[in-house]
């Protein structure tokens, strides 16, 4: 087998070495009841390289990928061009099969690399400080109330309507057995302000509550300036969470921690990762100074060796489990190293220019695909304002559409009977995004396939 | 041209005493020194050309951003930058990667081509079903393969880590509690636990207790069913356990503890050593999160992502979390909230956004059908064969307290105990780094004084483990001997010890701005 040295003679001497007659004697501990005597039943045997590939590739096959297809889905997830060389770098031996840097001596690649990346995130954001990656964006969202409960020691958090229902559905699986209370509302189809519920989350804000969870852009795409939540949030003693599922946004408009968040996390799949179906993808979690000890997740930081050269360390681990075990800020062991260095890898390419450039084109190809979409009879657009995703109201309900036009190979947008209860009016809307990877072409594909569907 | 002209041969020795000449760039020839992205990009530099943007008018509702600060370099500024730190990294693809307990077996490159295809890395996780068929079935296939391994009904596959997995069985093992009315307050784990049990345990609003061990390093059977009672909601524990030994008695423990009403979450961190040739569910266990990073050879990737499915036994499998594939006459389909029918009702919920890590699946996909069953049952005994044979080769040289205990599994563990006054597991630790070896993992388990674990894993030659024990060996003598200069090492590496003190005294988690040092 291609992947394991030992040779039969080399297994005759090893078990010589060690005194055992045969490999039987090295599982006598294992009860005999539970002992196979051949190889698992039903599973295959072993297969050369060339028959896994056609075998995975068939199944690679039945899939509709993005690239072969006009695209607009978002919500969450967003199809953005990744330059070649992260792909390559991030595949170099030495970072792929690495560790987690237990020992800074031979790690400070991956250590540099992760204090670089916690700096970028910090100032995508607008914050002080950044860990060094989450799981995913759902995920560092329930992980910023839990903290906003510790800062506050309260435990009612608010969460917007134009919050991503997966995160919302995350935070609603973990507060069962923690004890939050958490305050949610459905988003309504509001022409101009999709999603905004802007007046409920001040009117929300009292002396129990821990946290105030907003998305910006929120869900259906809307654009809100946060500087009065933040204020009302701090007027009472709460904290301002802020969350961003597409980080390419905040190269066009002011960040999260510039209009007073305590806490911003995120997904930042968007930059350097790619859709995977969902995952890995990488959590994002910046914070101010003042509560860095309270913020869950690895952190490297700076210090000097032996020689006085200066080098990177994970520090303040005393938060982490390995350390505390039941008292640990979380139970969280590893990040999501290789699409953090994907992320930054990525982000070095952009650079200032390059995301502001990046998030322009994205603006511009959203703002004429809208238009030109909204031309379409049965065809409104809902937002007032957005980055690079919208959300429209069809005459008729839109999942039928969306997987109507799947089958002439048009991948349309996110219904929202995908993501919610129907109601309100809900099942008539479609998130619909637009990015750099989107052509003319496309938009106007897409506009002949809704004007047919709809007519 | 012909190759050296100046004609110039070694014939006698070179001058010595420059290894302590400092150079111009502080580099010491491939040792290379790289500057921080902050000390070496603009703003106003970029790698990624645009073409130029369509005319359109703002709709960003007045919040344009100011200033952001963050520096680009072009391509090739960028490649050198990673490629530099990228060598100033150990991996496995550089030798023996020894930790025990996080299983560095080699990482095939099948497993990142297949990764890589368009329809699985290009495909987005709310499209229409009927475009994702191929991804969904490979779901399937992959949880397939966990069940029949394991020997358990039901798998999730969303979580994303290990310690993500073990959240969602005890978040199971707790809605079926609740589910049948009946509130227990008690985890039980053993003092040689991972540290991510407790730590989970509590975040689901569990008290935890430890197990005592027995001298020999397993979980002592008889206090555990003393302590059992109604009050108990489970017991956690890893097998092969921490101390690299089976649990002879896992039969026995999961029948008390399902006599007492409790259910049995089995840690799988440490599946490699008995995959294909025992399933867990054959043991009586209720819930095992399996870390494919770690026996299905998804890359660790420098600290993640990893992925932790979770598989069940049939009392617990209504409870496993949304979303999940399943199939049926018409192909796939997946389970989600607004799809969710009477008999997924008492699923405990979401853990993550969208249906776990695709990207790992693949990979271990990749990794399943390459091996078989056949090949994954010789995994296990090459994994176990190795540790065993270090584990013989240097109990002369390193106290390894339970080797008496019988065979250690894929995990070979020794203590500080008989190191000199003054010399302790971190100096043999370094030591190893000046041999041009990762250390074993230290410092755990806690159990044992200066825990020393180390696992060869599978994919190392003989020649390799050679090679290495003859370092470890070399070193443990050296701290014998009193050797001081083991107090300095590593002497060889890019960074010498580091003050770790410091660094936690005075946090220095970002670059600051120039803009903030003027403030």
């Amino acid at each position: 087998m291609r992947y394991l040295p030992l040779s039969d003679d080399d297994r005759r001497a090893m078990l010589d070495a060690i005194g055992a007659a045969s490999i039987d004697d090295l599982f006598a501990d294992v009860p005999a009841a539970a002992q196979l005597s051949g190889p698992v039943e039903g599973l295959p045997m072993h297969m050369t390289e060339m028959a896994v590939e056609r075998q995975l590739g068939g199944l690679a096959k039945q899939n509709l990928a993005a690239g072969d297809a006009p695209f607009f889905l978002g919500a969450g997830a967003y199809r953005h061009h990744i330059p070649s060389s992260v792909d390559h770098l991030i595949q170099r031996g030495e970072f792929l099969t690495a560790y987690t840097p237990y020992q800074p001596e031979i790690a400070q690649g991956t250590l540099q690399v992760l204090f670089e990346f916690q700096t970028q995130v910090a100032r995508l954001y607008g914050c002080d400080v950044a860990n060094a990656s989450m799981y995913d964006g759902s995920t560092a969202c329930w992980e910023a109330i839990g903290m906003a409960r510790r800062i506050t020691r309260r435990t009612k958090a608010v969460l917007s309507a134009g919050l991503h229902p997966h995160y919302v559905s995350v935070a609603q699986t973990m507060a069962k057995f923690t004890g939050d209370t958490l305050d949610i509302a459905l988003p309504t189809l509001e022409r101009g302000r999709p999603g905004d519920d802007m007046a409920r989350l001040l009117a929300a804000i009292d002396d129990q509550t821990s946290c105030v969870v907003v998305q910006n852009p929120n869900i259906l795409g809307h654009i809100a300036d946060l500087s009065e939540l933040a204020e009302a949030c701090h007027a009472k003693g709460a904290l301002l969470i802020a969350v961003v599922t597409e980080p390419v946004a905040l190269g066009a408009i002011k960040a999260p921690g510039e209009m007073g968040a305590d806490i911003v996390v995120g997904e930042g799949q968007s930059i350097g990762v790619g859709l995977q179906f969902g995952g890995p993808y990488l959590g994002l979690f910046a914070t101010r100074d003042k509560y860095v000890r309270q913020m869950p997740g690895r952190l490297c930081g700076q210090t000097v060796d032996a020689d006085g050269k200066r080098g990177f360390v994970l520090t303040l681990s005393t938060r982490e489990q390995h350390i505390r075990r039941e008292k640990a800020t979380s139970n969280i062991c590893t990040n999501s190293g290789l699409c953090a260095l994907a992320f930054s890898i990525h982000m070095t390419l952009l650079g200032e220019k390059g995301l502001r450039e990046l998030a322009a084109i994205n603006h511009a190809k959203a703002v004429n695909a809208a238009e030109a979409l909204a031309a379409v009879p049965g065809v409104e657009l809902l937002n007032d304002s957005f980055f690079n995703e919208f959300t429209l109201r069809l005459a008729k309900p839109s999942r039928q559409i969306v997987r109507d036009l799947a089958d002439k190979g048009i991948l349309a947008g996110v219904a929202l009977s995908r993501l919610y209860a129907d109601g309100d009016g809900r099942e008539n809307g479609l998130i619909v995004a637009v990015t750099e990877t989107t052509t003319e072409e496309h938009v106007a594909t897409l506009a002949s396939a809704l004007k047919e569907a709809l007519a | 041209m012909t190759i050296n002209q100046s004609g110039w041969r070694p014939e006698a020795p070179l001058a010595n005493g420059a290894g302590d000449q400092p150079t111009f760039t502080g580099n010491r020839a491939l040792m290379l020194e790289e500057p921080l992205l902050f000390e070496i990009g603009s703003t106003d530099r970029t790698g990624v050309d645009f073409e130029e943007a369509p005319k359109a008018a703002s709709r960003l509702g007045g919040l344009e951003r100011g200033k952001i600060d963050l520096p680009g370099l072009s391509e090739p500024e960028t490649v050198r930058h990673y490629t530099r730190l990228s060598r100033q990294n150990y991996a496995i693809d550089l030798g023996v990667f020894p930790l025990g307990s996080c299983t560095m077996k080699h990482n095939p490159r099948l497993n990142e081509r297949i990764a890589r295809l368009p329809g699985f890395a290009d495909i987005h996780p709310l499209q229409p079903v009927s475009t994702v068929q191929g991804a969904l079935a490979l779901i399937h296939l992959v949880g397939e393969w966990l069940c029949k391994l394991t020997g358990m009904p039901a798998v999730a596959m969303s979580p994303k880590a290990g310690a993500h997995g073990e959240l969602c069985g005890l978040l199971a093992i707790r809605a079926a509690l609740e589910a049948r009315g009946d509130a227990r307050s008690v985890i039980l784990v053993p003092e040689s636990a991972h540290g991510t049990n407790p730590a989970t345990a509590a975040f689901c609003g569990y008290a935890v207790e430890n197990i005592p061990a027995t001298p020999e390093g397993r979980v002592n059977l008889e206090a555990l069913k003393a302590r059992l009672g109604p009050d108990v909601a489970a017991v956690m524990i890893t097998n092969p356990n921490t101390c690299g030994l089976f649990e002879r008695d896992m039969i026995a423990i999961c029948e008390a503890v399902h006599q007492a009403g409790g259910l049995v979450y089995c840690d799988g961190a440490n599946f490699n050593a008995i995959v294909g040739r025992v399933r867990p569910g054959d043991l009586g266990i209720d819930a095992m999160h399996i870390n494919l990073h770690k026996t299905f050879s998804t890359p660790h990737g420098g600290g993640g992502p990893g992925a932790g499915p979770v598989v069940f036994s049939a009392a617990l499998a209504p409870f496993a979390p949304l979303p999940f594939v399943e199939q049926n006459d018409d192909g796939f389909r997946l389970v989600e909230e607004e799809t969710v029918e009477d008999h997924h009702a008492q699923a405990f919920g979401r853990m993550v956004a969208f249906h776990g890590q695709m990207g790992m699946f693949t990979r271990a996909a990749s990794y399943m059908l390459s091996h078989g069953a056949d090949g994954l049952r010789q995994v296990a005994e090459d994994a176990v064969l190795n540790a065993n044979y270090v584990l013989r080769a240097l109990e002369d040289v390193l106290d390894a307290p339970f080797a008496k205990s019988g065979p250690c599994m894929h995990e070979a563990l020794f203590s500080d105990d008989g190191l000199p006054q003054g010399f302790t597991t971190l100096d043999i630790a370094k030591g190893l780094i000046d041999e041009g070896f990762h250390p074993m993992t230290v410092y755990f388990p806690l159990v044992v004084h200066g825990a020393m674990l180390v696992e060869p894993t599978e994919t190392e030659s003989k020649a390799g483990l050679d090679q290495f024990i003859g370092a470890l060996r070399s070193v443990a003598e050296r701290a014998r001997a009193g050797d001081q200069s083991l107090k300095g090492a590593p002497h060889f590496s890019p960074r010498r010890r580091l003050d770790e003190t410091a660094a936690a005294r005075t946090p220095m988690l970002a670059q600051r701005r120039l803009a903030d040092e003027d403030d």
